[in-house]
């Protein structure tokens, strides 16, 4: 996975509240028995002008020339909301976001970022409206994350700390796979597994 | 220390803490389905990894099978076929449990997991499907994860998990006659919105949780994600004992009594402290039906469409507007007199047995009304057997109701069968957001009884006039 240490971009803001997974990438968009090519399907009901077509809506903040590079997003409370389907974060991952800043977040939502590299920073609500003020000229919509200091800082010079458990920063830092890091733990597994397989066995039958 | 029910269950699976907060928990069952199993698996083995304790492992086939009597592994969702065969296929590799389309037992996820005793009280279970804290009912802690997880899961037997925070529901007083669990949580999540169990395990509790049957308490833990809860649980009585006792799974002879002893300390001690607690009386409730867009989006069956909050947030008040405009909808406007043209019984919320037996005691001599499309799919064979046994199915037939295979089917669109554009659907299932049962489809959330009425009246109707 790509390690995320600073992160610049254009920063575009879909200030709606509860976007959930289905408006994040629709079923019908997931066609694939894989995790590839559903970038194209991201925000597809609000980015093409009819379901399953793929003519632009030119009204989507996306489809504007100025945020064709779009790699960090702004977004209302409870953004990821939903359904669990990880497609949700490989569309956003494959097009091209890296940072999504929300007052909030689906749980599931937050962890599957945080597993394919994708940094949540949860802000509140009133510096999410103040940071969609600044970034509306185009020309300061570059915004810049930095995951060690965990700051956002605006083109205007602000800075905006936010929180992240340390066990989520460092594998967003190291690009780690969590799967690889708890079989380091196997040990440990087992031991536990042991005695609890005497105290349930039931579960092991 | 006195504990929740949550606590105890946490701490019989913490494997070791990591960091505050956030611990290395132990997974006694995980559930996969084809709409993801083939990636986790195929990921999985693509890695160099495997599948560390087969056993542990199930798989059902439900999220887009076809649900036509008849069916084979076609389906109209695109590439459903390829999802279905791969997910065979990577299975039988795996060595794990599948219920493929023919077995007796197939079933939507949900529905077959407590059926077959395959989650049981004081269990972790993970699934990728938003709804596994359905099965929290049991006393288990069940929670719905991603493909990642799942893949982290079947690899270490493992999760790393965030612990959420305790917050116990009480559900007080006397429910009326024709009220559900259903109509119960749709009131819950109007009242305190759709993230008021955010980052929180809810105990639902009280002396109408004590009153619901086994399968109304899988109706109202699986809710719980629509309340953005990490899962919703209650503790297990002997209705849960009873319930498990023989089931296909279940723990017997010498392990049935070990188990019982574990399973009797399952509860919260009288003095264990909450987070966060709501109490609701539900003497008074009335049907609950959902108007707009978010399952908050609900009131009474004899309420009016609601006139936006004044109090309300500048991200909400567009979504608000939004959810008029999705659903056609305007403030003022008679619940009871919107007209649908579809109406839906299934998906794991609400196709079980008794969901079937009361919607058909609505039904039983009526006739759907013209020109609505009303669908039942039952939640799995077992089910759909029973119903067969009791002639259910002829009574559905006979008011007009398809009678279907089971599978989760409309509860959600992926790119197959859906009601059509912009057609206005009284649903059993979960989620009324848009798109969710097809392009522009409209969707208004309602116990099965409120959508076996409704299919009867051509409109939302109230339940409690067909209840004779
Ligand atoms: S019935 Fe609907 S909510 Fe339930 S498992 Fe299937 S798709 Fe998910």
């Amino acid at each position: 996975m790509k390690p995320l240490v600073m992160h610049s971009g254009v920063t575009a803001a879909i200030l709606r509240t509860n976007i959930d997974t289905d408006a994040i990438i629709p079923s019908r968009e997931m066609k694939l028995v894989s995790k590839q090519g559903l970038g194209e399907g991201l925000f597809a009901s609000w980015r093409y002008t009819e379901a399953g077509g793929r003519t632009p809506n030119p009204d989507f903040i996306l489809n504007k020339a100025a945020y064709k590079n779009t790699s960090i997003l702004l977004s209302g409370k409870n953004f990821g909301c939903g359904s669990s389907r990880e497609h949700a974060v490989w569309a956003l991952a494959e097009y091209g976001i890296r940072v999504i800043i929300a007052p909030s977040f689906g749980a599931i939502f937050y962890g599957n970022c945080i597993r394919n590299g994708i940094l949540p920073v949860t802000l509140s609500d009133e510096l999410i409206v103040e940071l969609a003020e600044q970034i509306q000229d185009p020309q300061k919509h570059q915004l810049t994350v930095d995951l060690i200091n965990k700051v956002v800082i605006s083109a205007t010079g602000l800075s905006y700390p936010f929180v992240i458990a340390n066990g989520c920063q460092t594998m967003l830092l190291e690009g780690l796979d969590q799967i690889g890091v708890t079989m380091k733990s196997g040990k440990t597994i087992q031991m536990f597994e042991q005695s609890y397989r005497q105290k349930r066995s039931w579960l092991f039958e | 220390m006195a504990l929740t029910l949550f606590d105890k269950l946490w701490a019989d699976h913490e494997v070791a803490i990591l960091e505050d907060n956030v611990s290395l928990l132990y997974i006694d069952r995980i559930f996969l389905h084809e709409r993801t199993g083939s990636i986790a698996l195929e990921s999985l083995v693509a890695d160099g990894r495997m599948v560390r304790n087969p056993e542990k492992v199930f798989c059902s086939m439900d999220h887009i099978v076809d649900t036509h009597v008849g069916r084979t592994d076609e389906t109209l969702v695109p590439s459903g076929k390829q999802f279905i065969q791969s997910t065979r296929k990577a299975s039988h590799a795996a060595g794990i449990k599948l219920f493929d389309i023919n077995d007796p037992w197939q079933g939507i996820v949900h529905v077959i997991s407590p059926e077959l005793g395959i989650v049981q009280p004081g269990c972790t279970l993970i699934c990728p499907d938003s709804h596994t804290c359905s099965q929290g009912a049991l006393g288990a802690l069940a929670w719905g994860v991603g493909s990642s997880e799942a893949e982290h899961a079947m690899a270490t037997n493992t999760l790393v998990v965030k612990r959420p925070k305790n917050m116990r529901v009480n559900l007080v007083g006397q429910l009326p006659v024709g009220i559900t669990a259903k109509d119960l949580v749709l009131h819950l999540i109007a009242q305190y919105g759709a993230a008021g169990g955010s980052g929180c395990a809810i105990e639902f509790a009280g002396e109408v949780v004590e009153a619901l049957s086994i399968e109304a308490r899988l109706t109202l833990c699986n809710m719980a994600v629509e309340f953005s809860a990490f899962t919703g649980l209650i503790a297990p009585d002997h209705k849960a004992f009873d319930y498990i006792q023989g089931k296909p799974y279940a723990p017997k002879g010498k392990q049935w009594e070990e188990a019982m002893v574990y399973w009797a300390g399952l509860y919260t001690d009288a003095d264990a402290v909450f987070d966060k607690q709501i109490t609701i009386d539900c003497s008074h409730l009335a049907p609950v039906v959902s108007w707009g867009t978010s399952p908050q989006h609900a009131c009474s069956v004899l309420d009016k469409v609601p006139n936006m909050p004044t109090n309300i947030e500048a991200g909400d008040e567009a979504s608000y507007l939004r959810a008029y405009e999705y659903m056609d909808l305007h403030p003022g406007q008679a619940i009871d007199s919107i007209v649908i043209d579809a109406a839906f019984i299934g998906s794991c919320t609400n196709s079980r047995i008794t969901d079937l037996r009361e919607a058909a005691a609505i039904l039983v001599g009526r006739k759907v009304a013209n020109g609505v499309k009303a669908i039942c799919v039952p939640g799995s064979k077992a089910v759909k057997r029973m119903a067969e046994a009791e002639g259910l199915d002829k009574i559905f037939i006979q008011a007009g109701f398809d009678w279907r295979e089971p599978g989760c089917s409309m509860c959600f669109f992926a790119g197959g069968e859906n009601f059509g554009f912009r057609k206005r659907v009284i649903s059993s299932t979960n989620r009324n957001f848009e798109g969710r049962q097809g392009p522009e489809t409209r969707t208004h959330l309602a116990s099965p009884i409120t959508v076996a009425a409704s299919a009867i009246a051509g409109r939302i109707a109230d339940p409690r006039e067909y209840l004779l």
